[in-house]
């Protein structure tokens, strides 16, 4: 079998030849073949030519593993030409997982005490490439001995050597510390260079270290300013900086060694001054060396003016039109700003000018500077070109500037209006993109700004009114309108043009968002409950609100179907509680009585043991004090349908029913959105009363208002009893605001019910009707005391009484 | 041509490679040079139809890689007179050597054009003879 010789280039050239995948590993197994056959053979004479021409394959991706055992063979061999190809394959193919590598060890030694400059460097460069944690220590003495060589070649490559085996053992930095000081009165550049790689590393590594080469700040200061301010030796000086490599290295050093130390730090002030005045940025390598500086002057314990130049010479960076350097100038600054804010306000334009650029990481760095920079004097101008830019920027920015700018409204909006503007602004362009609490914050905005109630309902109105795509929008627009539907057909205001809206065309839209493919269920829920909002604040008739209803009360989406009932329910039964459940929300102050419902429905759950069909609100159970302490205080109907919202949430009705509901089975799982005031009704109160009837009982009369209280004893349970209190008003004046609170004694448990409103009209109009229950275990007397206040003809009357003459049925 | 100075697996290293150079290429003009790959920062600079890519991590100044890269391509230049791809593939190993030369265990050597080219000169006329 003759192996056909081919010289490398004659195989590379057949490589290239090969006009497909498949020809091209035909020639290269053909080839492989012949060298595994010449491997196994042993030429000698060509055996480096045959591991060229397998490295050539390892490159092109052909396994080439069989190589290894001919490297070491070739390693050993006396011939340069040999060794070099050996320790090239030694470096492509060997590696530490491979068990051969450590049979190289000894060759290396060999060829490292030899003193021929090329085999040596051959031998360092491969143990610094491939070495491992073994070899290192085997071979660390002769890696020493090396540092102190005569030829610069070889010194420079042990001190990178030097560096390689401190990395992958640690405890070898020992050795290598003592040579340290000597070589860095190099005047060979690489040396020097090396040695500083190594001092940094060594640094890096060991605080002891550390502390020992502070003492070479004066030394490592003085070569630096040598080399800055004595113009290029033409050696090493690339395009009129001399060695920047060198400076970059010596100037990493200085911000290792000043680092959190004073003196250092005070040492190198004036040579960083020096260097960032004279050094050239016009080109690339100035660039680098001032970049360098930049980050050492922040890094150390440096002077005021210093960090100012620092923060300067970034911004001279910014316009630069080498995009190269705007993206590291940027990225510096974005760490520098949570320190130096001042100093980078000063380039704020220029920043905001780089939102504009082509590469998207360029921008992504512009973006997060300018959010960082926004503070409460500049934030209309920063709002105003982050919102153009929100128009205008690639979509995965898109939710980082949406909720950036949503983030800086907040914190910084110098008015509520304004503040509204933005956010409309931001969740008409971006929508989509802004984050799930975003409408929830909103809502809270206007709800808790009175004044702006009928500005914000217009716009709104008008956003809506274009495009229902969006819906973070959709949902507020839709609460928004619900609450302050009134308002917004009232046809005056003066902060937005005037804007006829009908009722129809209001009713209308909703029933669009209702129906649009587009909406998401939970946009739709807002949609149905502000519908339902609308028929107690719009003045015509409620037909095509009722029909809705019944339309959607068999819908197959459980969430709305479950509404749509409710609000049937409410609607045909209980209509006179109507108005007062859906009243407007109160203002709402941020995180205040969200926070507290939360605490007191726990508190609930525990103790709505028994069978109760509506859920009910707080009671307070006062030991010491038989009236004082339990008083149970009424809060606004409006809370505490948000509260008992969030109780039904942890009840599970359906076993608590017993009239007919039409939605069955069902989890009942509303969320307690704040603009949501639904209360569950499913059966409102009033367990039948069969047993005796008890006489009502007159406790109060005042200029014509009277309070009248009914008992019910219902039959199956002995301690229950159940009191409705009336009030009517037979004058000529409304009583409005009108509180009532019960105390009674301690043995007692009492629960409060919702009122149906807190309004009696006058001429004898709608009465006010409020249950209590009362639960007496002990069969105690009754009895109960009684705390109003109201407004009754312009006055606001307060009166408390007891109510001891109640009939012994109540109680017994 | 690849050159590692951490040690990664050799099956890994095909994977890297394929990653890194489809990242590469999918960059226009316009896009700066400085990538982020996972946890490190990829500098690259393309040369006619030459890329040159130099993985570093995050405490390397970008810059001072990025006139290193300038750096080699003319020390190739240097040595093999108006460098093409072409001069790379036939020349394997002595741009190994060149960039054994320039670059120790991941950190720069030397970078004087005449003392890199030395060792090179004395390894063409051992070869001669």
């Amino acid at each position: 079998m003759v192996a056909s010789s081919l010289k490398l280039q004659e195989l590379i050239q057949e490589i290239r030849e090969a006009k497909t995948q498949a020809q091209e590993r035909e020639v290269i197994q053909k080839e492989c073949a012949h060298i595994r056959a010449s491997f196994r053979d042993g030429d000698p004479l060509h055996s480096h030519r045959q591991l060229a021409k397998l490295l050539y394959a390892h490159m092109l991706g052909y396994p080439a593993h069989f190589g290894q055992m001919e490297c070491l063979k070739l390693i050993a061999s006396p011939r340069f030409t040999d060794k070099r190809v050996g320790y090239l394959g030694a470096m492509l193919l060997l590696d530490e997982r491979q068990d051969a590598h450590l049979l190289i060890t000894n060759s290396i030694k060999n060829d490292l005490s030899q003193g021929i400059e090329a085999v040596q460097g051959l031998a360092l460069c491969t143990l610094s490439a491939m070495g491992s944690a073994e070899m290192c220590r085997d071979l660390a003495p002769e890696v020493e001995k090396l540092l102190l060589q005569p030829s610069a070649y070889v010194r420079k490559k042990a001190v990178l050597t030097a560096v390689h085996m401190i990395r992958k053992v640690p405890e070898l930095s020992d050795i290598f510390l003592p040579p340290c000081a000597q070589l860095l009165h190099e005047r060979h550049h690489g040396v020097l260079l090396g040695t500083v790689t190594l001092i940094t590393e060594l640094c890096e590594r060991s605080p002891a270290a550390l502390k020992h080469f502070r003492k070479v700040v004066p030394q490592l200061v003085h070569t630096l300013r040598t080399l800055v301010v004595t113009g290029c030796s033409t050696e090493h000086s690339v395009s009129g900086v001399s060695d920047p490599f060198l400076q970059v290295q010596i100037l990493r050093l200085l911000r290792i060694l000043g680092r959190n130390h004073e003196e250092s730090s005070e040492t190198m002030n004036d040579l960083l001054a020096q260097v960032a005045t004279n050094t050239d940025a016009s080109r690339n390598a100035g660039s680098a060396v001032l970049f360098e500086t930049v980050l050492t002057i922040m890094d150390i314990r440096s002077a005021a003016g210093l960090r100012v130049l620092a923060v300067n010479i970034l911004g001279r960076f910014l316009l630069n039109s080498d995009r190269n350097i705007r993206y590291v100038a940027l990225t510096s600054l974005l760490k520098l700003v949570q320190s130096d804010h001042s100093a980078v306000q000063r380039h704020r334009p220029t920043v905001v000018e780089c939102l504009q650029e082509p590469d998207a990481s360029l921008s992504r760095r512009a973006l997060e500077l300018s959010l960082a920079l926004v503070n409460s004097s500049n934030v209309r101008t920063m709002t105003q070109e982050l919102q153009g830019f929100l128009e205008s920027c690639p979509p995965d920015l898109r939710a980082d500037c949406a909720s950036g700018i949503l983030l800086a409204a907040e914190r910084f909006a110098p008015t509520k209006r304004w503040h509204i503007d933005t956010i409309l602004r931001v969740l008409t362009t971006a929508g989509t993109y802004v984050r799930d609490d975003a409408v929830a914050n909103l809502i809270q905005l206007i709800g808790g700004a009175q004044e702006l109630h009928a500005y914000s309902v217009r716009r709104l109105y008008s956003a809506l009114a274009e495009d229902i795509s969006q819906q973070p929008l959709v949902q507020v627009a839709a609460w928004c309108i619900g609450e302050y539907g009134d308002l917004l057909l009232e046809g005056t205001c003066e902060e937005t043009e005037p804007l006829q809206v009908e009722e129809d065309m209001v009713l209308t839209l909703l029933e669009r968002v209702l129906q649009s493919h587009m909406s998401l269920p939970a946009t739709r829920g807002y949609a149905l409950t502000a519908l339902m909002k609308l028929s107690t604040r719009l003045h015509g008739d409620n037909n095509r609100i009722c029909q809705v209803m019944s339309i959607y009360g068999s819908c197959q989406d459980v969430e709305l179907q479950q509404r749509a009932v409710e609000y049937n329910a409410l609607f045909r039964k209980y209509d006179h509680l109507r108005a007062a459940v859906l009243e407007k929300m109160p203002l709402v102050e941020r995180g205040g009585p969200q926070v507290n419902e939360e605490a007191k429905e726990s508190k609930e759950v525990a103790q709505l043991s028994e069978a109760a069909p509506v859920p009910t609100e707080t009671q307070v159970r006062g030991p010491e004090d038989p009236w004082g302490k339990s008083m149970v205080q009424l809060p606004c109907p409006a809370l505490t349908l948000l509260s008992s919202l969030q109780a039904s949430k942890l009840l599970d009705l359906l076993d608590l029913l017993d009239g007919p509901s039409e939605n069955a089975q069902h989890p009942p799982p509303l969320d307690p959105t704040p603009g949501d005031t639904l209360i569950h009704l499913l059966d409102l109160p009033c367990a039948p009363l069969p047993s005796a009837p008890i006489p009502n009982l007159k406790v109060y009369e005042r200029e014509g208002l009277q309070l009248t209280l009914s008992f019910v004893r219902p039959p199956g349970t002995p301690t229950l009893l159940l009191i409705t209190v009336t009030a009517t008003n037979t004058s000529g004046g409304d009583v409005t605001h009108f509180i009532c609170q019960v105390a009674v004694p301690k043995s007692f448990q009492l629960q409060l019910q919702a009122p149906s409103g807190d309004t009696v009209p006058a001429q004898g109009g709608l009465p006010m009707t409020q249950l209590l229950r009362i639960l007496n275990p002990n069969k105690a007397p009754l009895r109960l005391k009684l705390r109003l206040t109201y407004d009754h003809f312009g006055q606001s009357v307060q009166e408390i009484f007891e109510v001891n003459n109640l009939p012994v049925e109540t109680w017994q | 041509l690849s050159k590692y100075y951490e040690h990664v697996e050799i099956n890994k290293r095909r994977l890297l490679e394929t990653e890194v150079i489809k990242s590469c290429l999918s960059r226009s003009n316009e896009q700066c040079s400085f990538i982020d790959y996972k946890d490190f920062k990829l500098i690259y600079q393309q040369y006619a139809a030459v890329f040159i890519v130099v993985g570093v991590n995050d405490t390397e100044n970008e810059m001072a890689i990025y006139k290193f890269i300038h750096n080699f391509v003319e020390v190739l230049d240097d040595s093999f007179s108006r460098v093409s791809e072409l001069d790379i593939m036939f020349n394997l190993d002595k741009v190994h050597i060149i960039l054994d030369e320039m670059s120790l265990s991941g950190c720069i050597v030397e970078t004087n054009w005449a003392r890199i080219l030395v060792p090179l000169q004395i390894l063409d006329k051992i070869l001669d003879s």
